[in-house]
């Protein structure tokens, strides 16, 4: 008992984190607004501290200024891939930026993801986003009779797609692209990345037929290799690469 | 009352087809190979002009005309001028494609484009077979002095 109660006065006390003024500057955009709806800028100054995200402030925000604020967020942990936004220009998750990486001293600027239709304030409808992941056929196709027990792959297997298997699909990439947002059908980074996962995996079948969809008119050759993709990506993939990559396995035509 | 319409669930989702397959991709080669080329072609031409004996000083139509007697220099600068104008239109339709959003002023962009296009490839392919600097029965005071020597 008495160790313990010395470790305690021993310890030094806990630093106290130290807290700060932030405005945030949204654009909100409230559909069914009189008239013709517009999109505006509002600003919100929420004291906030120095292990708070984004998010939190938003949070702040919503829950002690004003309600009507909307955005999407589920885990706020970098893993459902629901609060991906323009942050300051870039298209950031709001769980993964923290604030004290960001200049605070100017307001933080949070806008919704670009190229995609706003619905309401920093949400965007994200359907012409999974139109174009469903198209790439993202799930395994095998032909042959089913094997009784796994499908088995090597470790070097594996690894020619463990990158693109990170992917969360937050749309973070394609609405960082500037050909999607000027021509909506290019498929985008993200259903390219999700194709590249099951084109280069050993036990997937159906290669050929997601290269002949990739090979379109709106596929892989639309990409300009500007990057912004594998820049604005929340789990470093290397997204430019695997387009790359995909390019590569047209022209041979096999993968 | 009449039933929900649900959509068939076997019936995959297209959104774009498979509209122009490999063109987009014989089009991303060419850009590769033509750039390739045309860095060999542009700066050889640039040595020869404006480098080799007197440099610059000395080109004036006998130069070119002297030039295009030789039928290596007319294959040169014909792939120079096919290749970069085709190089050069290819990239400004990628432009287009990449700009221009709504299809009709994608449609006259474009059409403007290949009349251009194929304009000064018709024009100089003529000039570079049918030149001829000294044509016969021509009004001599208009010919260069080079005809007369």
């Amino acid at each position: 008992m008495t160790a313990v109660a010395e470790r305690a006065e021993a310890e030094p006390e806990a630093e106290e984190i130290p807290s700060f003024d932030v405005t945030l500057k949204i654009s909100r955009f409230n559909p069914d607004a009189e008239g013709k709806p517009k999109p505006y800028w509002q600003e919100f100054t929420v004291t906030m501290h120095g292990t708070d995200r984004v998010l939190d402030a938003l949070h702040e925000a919503k829950w002690h200024q004003d309600g009507s604020l909307t955005f999407r967020r589920s885990c706020a942990h970098g893993v459902c891939g629901s609060d991906a936004m323009r942050i300051n220009g870039r298209n950031r998750l709001a769980c993964k930026t923290l604030l004290k990486d960001l200049d605070i001293s100017k307001p933080i600027t949070v806008e919704p993801i670009k190229g995609l239709p706003v619905e309401k304030d920093l949400i965007v409808d994200m359907e012409p986003f999974f139109d174009a992941y469903r198209e790439v056929m993202p799930f395994l196709v095998s032909e042959g009779q089913e094997p009784s027990r796994e499908r088995l792959q090597s470790a070097e297997e594996r690894e020619r797609f463990d990158d693109t298997t990170k992917c969360i699909l937050c749309a973070a990439c394609t609405s960082a692209c500037p050909i999607f947002w000027t021509d909506g059908q290019y498929f985008g980074p993200a259903a390219i990345v999700n194709a590249h996962r099951f084109i280069f995996d050993s036990r997937d079948d159906a290669g050929e037929q997601r290269l002949e969809i990739l090979n379109s008119k709106e596929g892989v050759w639309r990409c300009r290799t500007t990057f912004n993709c594998s820049e604005a990506c929340p789990r470093g993939i290397q997204i430019t690469k695997a387009i790359a990559e995909v390019k590569q396995a047209v022209i041979r035509g096999r993968v | 009352m009449t039933a929900t319409q649900i959509p068939d669930p076997t019936k995959r989702y297209q959104r774009t087809g498979l509209r122009g397959r490999n063109i987009e991709m014989l089009s991303w080669l060419f850009m590769r190979f033509s750039g390739a080329v045309l860095v060999i072609l542009v700066f050889g031409h640039l040595f020869v002009n404006l480098w080799l004996g007197e440099g610059v000083q000395r080109i004036d139509f006998a130069f070119v005309s002297g030039k295009w007697a030789n039928p290596f220099w007319q294959l040169w600068d014909l792939c120079m001028l096919w290749l970069g104008m085709l190089h050069g239109g290819n990239g400004v339709r990628t432009i287009i494609n990449d700009y221009a959003r709504g299809p009709r002023l994608r449609l006259v962009l474009k059409a403007l484009l290949y009349i251009a296009v194929v304009a000064t490839v018709v024009l100089g392919t003529l000039v570079i077979f049918t030149f001829s600097p000294c044509p016969a029965g021509a009004e001599p005071s208009l010919l260069p002095s080079i005809c007369s020597e």
